[in-house]
């Protein structure tokens, strides 16, 4: 309409007249924001995946990787011995309680992905629900909802966990259920953050002319929630499930730091063994508060980066523009 | 906007206008603090009661069966949930949140006490964290995309991605047990406490109580107990801060009247620091009261980590020790702080900018 000096198209381009469909690696929400990034956030968000996928494959392959089982006292018979600084048999040292610090640290990488990956998916689950029917029913219930999910967001997260593991085990843990109480504790504090991104839009895409005409021919509401509604409110989620992994991660952490995660016997937790290691460093056992902690760092680091420089791409005013003369 | 624009400015008829709008606003602002508090109360105590009472889940195991049902009878934990929870709102309306189960004590008395630790606490590391992450923010924003950005940003996410309790033990190993410049623990050194336990009406503020005393060797000990601490909570603080700061200031610094101010031959430290930074602060603002909560949460796992005996430490404690009637009353209370200092966030940017009022 711009530019009235169009050649006529010949008949073989008008033929041609469905869009053509973006490919897979286009509509990947990750992979097109790299594709998109330069320089410095270009950077940013390729550390941050390695850093991850490293996290990934090392939780997944623990058990190969790991020398020792996580609450391994000794081997061949022979004990390990508590706090023994690091050695051949004990590449790390070893514990208070005389565990391989290498053997947890690996194993912890496990119990920390699994914490994260079922607290995000609960949280997601329950806070698209409630954001989708919330934003586009409205009334009542949406105003309730929006004041509940107002005041638990400013709450501390950290305080609201030891609120949730307590009511779910009465802060003691078992083994897989250690880890489920600990990651449903932390999905009530992530609900109200995907409630609120998810009604947001749902309140933008929900006065729509598509949404409308959609309901004047009759599509079920249903289906209007889920493949008109929900599937244009999910553009800001990759952001805010990165961001939130690394929460969980530090959520975590904190609750076994205050030694109301998981019990040590159940599954390695960073959280928990650095809270251990306390009493060791003012005696200047290093290795068994180092390790954990650093591990933590790490994988919080790596995710982050990914969320920070998906955040910076997804926001115009912070996106590095390419050259002009590069490719758009 | 074009209409608003032109609009004669009368300044006696804005200046009322914004007086009585700012008044209501405060009004409905304050009124909105006690369904927010309501709703964590009431979830705090529906959450806790749901899966037993607290008498059962401190002693259950080591009274005999008869003898906990007797006490539970006696703190009227048989009682229908919800006449419970209308004693336990009327009880938190005239200030007592009971009794800890573990050593008897007032929960109202353990918050006093302990409070101030954790306010003294707090104060600091807001102090470090302003006087790290202001100057370094404002660089990184003028330096956007630059080395110094780059670095600083990643200290930024550095600073956020290591839990505070893990800052903490790093710096418990090397400044105090490796290098030996500031004591491994605690909020004074014996000999200080000692002085201060003389001390009558003591505020629970250290420094001050120090300063009470007026003997140089207790200030000097107490503020050299705080360093370790305060820069523990105060980095991870600066951190967020930074991040804000960059963000909004790299928006105000683009907009034109910073190009025309550059015009007009204003030296760049002005533009940055008063031009751009001024606008910038009401985000910033808003975004530093909502970390409030993060900076509590922040000052539990810190207190833990250096014995700093707070409110957090006392919470870690009573956690070990399964009291939930003092869990529920520090948590309470917690929520009532985070509310409260919310409401004065939000005035306070209501002043800077009237545009926030709505």
């Amino acid at each position: 309409m711009i530019d009235r000096n169009l050649p006529t198209p010949s008949t073989e381009t008008l033929a041609v007249g469905t869009p053509r469909k973006r490919r897979l690696s286009e509509r990947l929400p990750v992979l097109s924001q790299l594709r998109q990034s330069v320089g410095l956030q270009r950077g940013m968000l390729i550390t941050g995946l390695a850093i991850t996928l490293f996290f990934v494959v090392i939780a997944v392959l623990a058990p190969l990787i790991a020398p020792y089982s996580w609450a391994q006292q000794a081997v061949d018979g022979q004990k390990f011995g508590t706090q023994q600084p690091p050695s051949a048999t004990n590449l790390l040292g070893t514990t208070v309680s005389g565990f391989d610090v290498l053997s947890r640290v690996i194993w912890g990488a496990q119990t920390a992905l699994l914490v994260i990956v079922a607290a995000i998916a609960c949280s997601i689950f329950i806070g698209i629900l409630l954001g989708l029917i919330s934003g586009y029913f409205g009334g009542w219930l949406d105003r309730v909802l929006v004041v509940v999910a107002d005041a638990i967001y400013a709450f501390p997260s950290l305080l609201l966990a030891i609120v949730m593991s307590i009511v779910i085990s009465r802060g003691q843990s078992s083994l897989g259920a250690g880890v489920m109480a600990t990651a449903l504790s932390i999905t009530v504090v992530f609900v109200p953050q995907y409630f609120r991104v998810i009604r947001a839009e749902v309140v933008r895409v929900r006065a729509e002319p598509f949404v409308e005409s959609a309901k004047v021919i009759g599509v079920p509401t249903g289906r209007i929630l889920i493949r008109h509604v929900l599937r244009n409110s999910t553009r800001s989620l990759p952001v805010v499930i990165t961001l939130n992994a690394s929460e969980a991660l530090l959520t975590l952490a904190g609750l076994g730091f205050l030694g109301f995660g998981i019990e040590a016997t159940a599954a390695a937790e960073w959280g928990y063994d650095l809270n251990r290691s306390v009493a060791d460093v003012t005696s200047g056992i290093w290795w068994t508060s180092i390790f954990p902690g650093l591990a933590i760092v790490l994988v919080v680091l790596g995710i982050t980066l990914v969320g920070e420089s998906l955040n910076d791409l997804s926001d115009p005013r912070l996106r590095t523009r390419r050259r002009a003369g590069g490719a758009s | 906007m074009a209409v608003d624009a032109l609009a004669p400015d009368l300044p006696a008829a804005r200046t009322t206008s914004a007086g009585s709008g700012l008044w209501r606003y405060i009004l409905i602002r304050l009124v909105l603090i006690i369904p927010t508090v309501l709703i964590l109360v009431t979830l705090v105590f529906f959450l806790m009661r749901v899966t037993g009472d607290p008498i059962t889940a401190a002693l259950g195991g080591r009274l005999p069966a008869a003898q906990l049902a007797e006490r539970v009878h006696q703190a009227g934990y048989d009682q229908p949930i919800l006449l419970q929870y209308v004693q336990y709102l009327g009880n938190l309306v005239r200030g007592d949140l009971g009794m800890t189960i573990t050593d008897n004590r007032p929960v109202v008395g353990i918050l006093l006490q302990y409070g101030s630790a954790t306010l003294e606490l707090a104060i600091y590391a807001l102090i470090v964290a302003f006087a790290v992450s202001i100057p370094l923010g404002l660089v990184a924003a003028y330096r956007r995309d630059k080395w110094q950005d780059a670095t600083l940003r990643i200290m930024a996410i550095l600073a956020y991605a290591t839990p505070i309790f893990f800052v903490g033990l790093l710096l418990k190993l090397l400044f105090s047990v490796w290098l030996g410049w500031f004591p491994v623990s605690g909020r004074a050194g014996t000999r200080t406490e000692l002085l201060m336990s003389g001390i009558d009406t003591p505020t629970g503020i250290y420094l001050l109580d120090a300063i009470r005393l007026g003997n140089a060797d207790a200030i000097g000990d107490v503020l050299w107990h705080a360093v370790l601490p305060a820069v523990a909570l105060g980095l991870l603080t600066a951190g967020v801060f930074l991040r804000l700061i960059r963000t909004n200031v790299i928006g105000t610094l683009g907009q034109q009247y910073v190009t025309s101010g550059r015009s007009r031959g204003v030296s760049e430290y002005r533009l940055v620091t008063k031009h751009a930074f001024r606008p910038a602060l009401i985000p910033i603002i808003t975004v530093m009261g909502l970390q409030i909560a993060m900076l509590l949460a922040g000052a539990v796992l810190t207190e833990t980590t250096f014995e700093w005996k707070g409110i957090g430490f006392m919470l870690a404690e009573y956690l070990k020790a399964r009291d939930f009637v003092a869990v529920q009353g520090i948590v309470v209370m917690i929520a009532v702080i985070v509310a409260v200092t919310n409401f004065i966030v939000d005035i306070v940017a209501a002043m800077i900018d009237p545009r926030v009022r709505y």
